[in-house]
């Protein structure tokens, strides 16, 4: 009964950096069906896709849509051929409305030449009433929570003229009730004909949702299965390609004296709005504190200020007993913080120069690197030598460029970098965000190890299990301020805590944030 | 070597190639007797002594400007007051050594220093605007080449100018002051060693020391830079001024070496072609002065060609053209670049299935 609708036979790719992303892989899709694409962060799924959607040429393979060959230059024939793609970071104008960014580069057109906006507002109307999704096209969309945006995503793909839509890891960003809203949307689009590529590493979200499951691991493709006959444990075991053990040997904590004490902290972002919004709290060596809440509620700001990225805050920041003002940022790592950047790009490499170079920036001047004018370079290759082999950085050698190397393992460059320097305080922004399971777990494993240790750390993630299974005290953040704080965190409901992140609950009483007044 | 160093030599090279090509099909077009202009382009430098001086003597200035540019784009910073920076090195090398009588030996030395100093102010100053007032420095070091030029003039005519000369031109730089020739037959003089050791020094600079290392950073990516707690703004101050430095020595050198009377009365393009010293260097001192000699080779081989037969000096202005589109070009041969790492990785994917 079924029908096929595309066929991607023997694809491979490989990238500019020489990183074979997907190895020859074979993915088939039948018509209506919710498909989930599975595997590890750096298994290739995104990849995958797009070559699908034409972002990225193939080395070899073909496409077989509806029966024909095709070759899929850009995303412009991908869309022309009823082939939509849901980024995983969205790709919309902020300071336009939902209807102009719906019918952006396909507007209805007044005497052929300007903008009908009274007709876009008329058709995305129609379209979101068509499939039921609820929200308003005037509005302004850097006005919209996450999961609208989202909303908006799919609605542009739809009036596109999308027959196949593929969703890149959608519920990344989403609170556990945005997520269940978005599958009861699927499931109506599915009713309707539609089919969804479902990209995903949430077995969960899987066995809830789609039909079949296609399985990567490594580039290659590891089957295709029914959903229903199969188990999470079967699922997880093919992806992984071993047991995965998810639980840490964690200690009991340790509280030694405060290092970081933060007072009635704001920020005002460039626009005006207050960011960071009066927030209070105490770090103490020996434990993780880890900040849940979903992206932009003002922790990219409040990372800034404690690092000394940014002095521009109102409130009192002390750090080992003194203010964080009198601290230029050298003399902050000097005396022990470390900080693992959100994004490792922009803040955490210089792509262009080698491992060598990246691992030492914030240590070469010290007496073990360096002399008054020249580097020790014979100490450096030794210890770079050794970072490698300690933090399992899969190179070459040192000389290789830090953009030659895989996501994960430029991260592993960064977090040894990091933690090279014996640090003290480690701030860990989104410390495992895409990068595969075995470097996530390795990167925690150490958090842990510190914290045990004597370091205290501040953990800011998304990821609930991430921030669940480590912290040893939990604040929720949204809009800049913490909605609430939980000291047991073994006791928290994924569910409880999502209501949190959305703002629907927040405690006035943020008791065990503060420890002393 | 990887694979990378050998794809940039490659391109490189190939580069320069298709523009020689290029040029030859031009010279065809235009020339009656193109096989002797080509003959006498890449031949005549090598057919006498003095000829192959010229192409030596023209590759010093080159060598100090291109050393200059290396350090001072590694910041990422677009400097280009590089040439106010030498002809300011030039202008201030002809006052000191007018008005200081110093001995034979520390004459030329202290006067090249003063140049350099001159010149490290030139470069110095759009940096520092760009500090204080966020004004472009692309824009504001190319007025800054006009300040300097029309400051010098003006020294030139009212202070310095010998009247006894037929043109504009000032007193001769007394000859203990002069850099002496060191090859007889040709004018290459002393400065070529110092524009050696600029280059291993300033290849010592930025791989080896502390400062290099930071600027290297900076330049690279400057959030980053910032992030590790290296002074961003003190590393690129110091990369401006230690390049206009070097432009000056350059002045001062290419003064008293080549010139015994400051006669520059318009910019000389030795900026400019730092540029493209630096561009063939990939921004490495150390290969600057391959990049000199092969620019001064070009060059010298192009006056004689156009002395000897018909066809002008200003063709090599298109080789030149020609090179740098085809280097600087990111995506020439990124085709060919693709298809070698494919074939290195699924080499690799082989050798792992065979173990």
């Amino acid at each position: 009964m079924s029908q096929i609708v595309l066929q991607m036979n023997n694809i491979m790719k490989i990238y500019p950096n020489g990183v074979v992303a997907v190895e020859d892989v074979t993915f088939e899709l039948e018509k209506g069906e919710i498909h989930a694409l599975l595997g590890e962060n750096g298994a290739g799924k995104s990849t995958l896709m797009k070559v699908l959607f034409g972002i990225e040429s193939p080395e070899n393979g073909e496409i077989i849509l509806e029966g024909t060959k095709v070759d899929i230059k850009s995303p412009l024939e991908a869309i022309k051929k009823g082939i939509g793609m849901v980024h995983q970071h969205f790709m919309l104008v902020p300071s336009l409305t939902v209807a102009e960014n719906i019918v952006l580069g396909v507007e209805p057109k007044k005497n052929s030449l300007f903008t009908d906006e009274e007709k876009a507002i008329e058709l995305s109307k129609e379209i979101a009433e068509k499939y039921n999704f609820e929200i308003d096209v005037r509005e302004k969309v850097e006005e919209l929570p996450v999961g609208l945006k989202q909303k908006v995503e799919i609605l542009k793909a739809l009036y596109r003229g999308a027959d196949i839509l593929i969703l890149d890891e959608p519920t990344a960003v989403l609170t556990p009730q945005e997520t269940k809203e978005l599958f009861i949307q699927l499931k109506k689009l599915k009713e309707k004909g539609h089919t969804i590529i479902f990209i995903s590493h949430k077995l969960d979200e899987i066995k809830e949702i789609c039909d079949r499951a296609t399985i990567m691991r490594n580039g290659k493709g590891m089957g295709t299965y029914q959903v229903k006959d199969i188990s999470t444990a079967e699922m997880s075991k093919l992806m992984v390609g071993r047991d995965v053990v998810m639980e840490f040997d964690k200690k009991p904590v340790q509280l030694k004296e405060t290092v970081m004490r933060v007072r009635d902290l704001c920020v005002t972002g460039t626009t005006g709005i207050r960011r960071i919004d009066g927030l209070s709290f105490d770090l103490k060596a020996g434990e993780i504190l880890g900040i849940a809440g979903v992206e932009g509620n003002g922790q990219g700001h409040l990372v800034e200020v404690l690092t000394g990225l940014s002095d521009k805050y109102q409130g009192e920041i002390s750090i080992f007993g003194k203010n964080a003002k009198e601290y230029s940022i050298r003399e902050l790592r000097d005396s022990g913080m470390a900080h693992i950047p959100e994004d490792r790009m922009t803040l955490g490499c210089a792509k262009d120069m080698n491992i060598l170079d990246n691992m030492f920036t914030n240590q070469y001047h010290k007496p073990e690197f360096s002399g008054r004018v020249l580097l020790k370079n014979k100490k450096l290759e030794e210890k770079a030598k050794e970072l490698i082999k300690e933090y399992l950085v899969k190179c070459k050698s040192y000389k290789q460029n830090v953009g030659m190397l895989s996501g994960g393992n430029i991260q592993k460059v960064v977090v040894a970098r990091e933690f090279s320097t014996d640090p003290k305080i480690i701030i860990a922004n989104q410390p495992t965000r895409g990068i595969d399971v075995g470097a996530a777990s390795f990167i925690r494993q150490r958090i842990i190890e510190f914290r045990d240790a004597g370091c205290a750390i501040i953990l800011i993630s998304a990821d609930l299990n991430e921030v669940l299974e480590l912290s040893d005290r939990l604040a929720v953040i949204y809009k800049g301020k913490f909605s609430g704080v939980f000291s047991n965190v073994k006791n928290i409901e994924e569910v409880e805590l999502g209501k949190y992140m959305l703002g629907i609950k927040r405690d006035d009483n943020l008791e065990g944030i503060i420890y002393e007044q | 070597m990887n694979s990378n160093t050998k794809f940039n030599i490659l391109r490189t090279g190939l580069s320069i190639s298709i523009a020689l090509l290029i040029s030859f099909g031009i010279i065809f077009l235009t020339s009656k007797e193109p096989v002797n202009a080509i003959v006498q382009l890449l031949t005549g430098p090598l057919q006498s002594q003095r000829r192959f001086g010229n192409v030596i003597e023209a590759m010093i200035p080159l060598i100090f400007t291109g050393v200059g540019v290396s350090i001072m784009f590694a910041a990422n910073e677009i400097n280009l007051a590089g040439e106010g920076a030498f002809h300011l090195g030039g202008l201030v090398a002809t006052y000191f050594a007018l008005n200081t009588t110093l001995a034979a030996g520390i004459s030329p030395i202290m006067t090249i220093l003063i140049a350099g100093i001159a010149g490290a102010i030139v470069t110095l100053i759009p940096a520092i605007l760009k500090i204080k007032t966020e004004s472009d420095v692309l824009v504001s070091s190319l007025m800054m080449n006009y300040l300097v030029l029309y400051f010098a003039n003006y020294i030139l005519s009212n202070i310095l100018r010998d009247p006894k000369a037929g043109a504009v031109v000032s007193f001769a730089v007394p000859s203990v002051t002069q850099l002496s020739t060191i090859m007889p037959g040709t004018r290459i003089h002393i400065g070529l060693f110092l524009a050696l050791i600029v280059a291993i020094l300033g290849y010592i600079f930025m791989f080896k020391t502390k400062i290099g290392y930071e600027l290297r950073i900076t330049g690279e990516n400057r959030q980053f830079a910032r992030y590790s707690g290296i002074n961003v703004v003190k590393i690129t101050l110091i990369s401006q001024l230690l390049g206009g430095f070097i432009f000056g020595v350059g002045g001062g050198v290419e003064l008293l070496g080549m010139y015994n009377r400051f006669t520059w009365t318009s910019l000389l393009g030795y900026g400019w072609d730092a540029i493209i010293i630096t561009t063939l260097a990939k921004k490495n001192p150390i290969h600057v002065p391959f990049a000199a000699f092969f620019l001064a080779y070009l060059r010298t081989g192009a006056s004689i060609m156009a002395r000897s037969t018909d066809v002008a000096t200003e063709l090599v202005t298109i080789t030149q053209g020609l090179i740098i589109l085809l280097v600087v070009a990111e995506q020439f041969l990124s085709k060919y670049k693709h298809k070698m790492i494919a074939k290195e990785a699924k080499a690799t994917l082989g050798e792992k299935e065979g173990e």
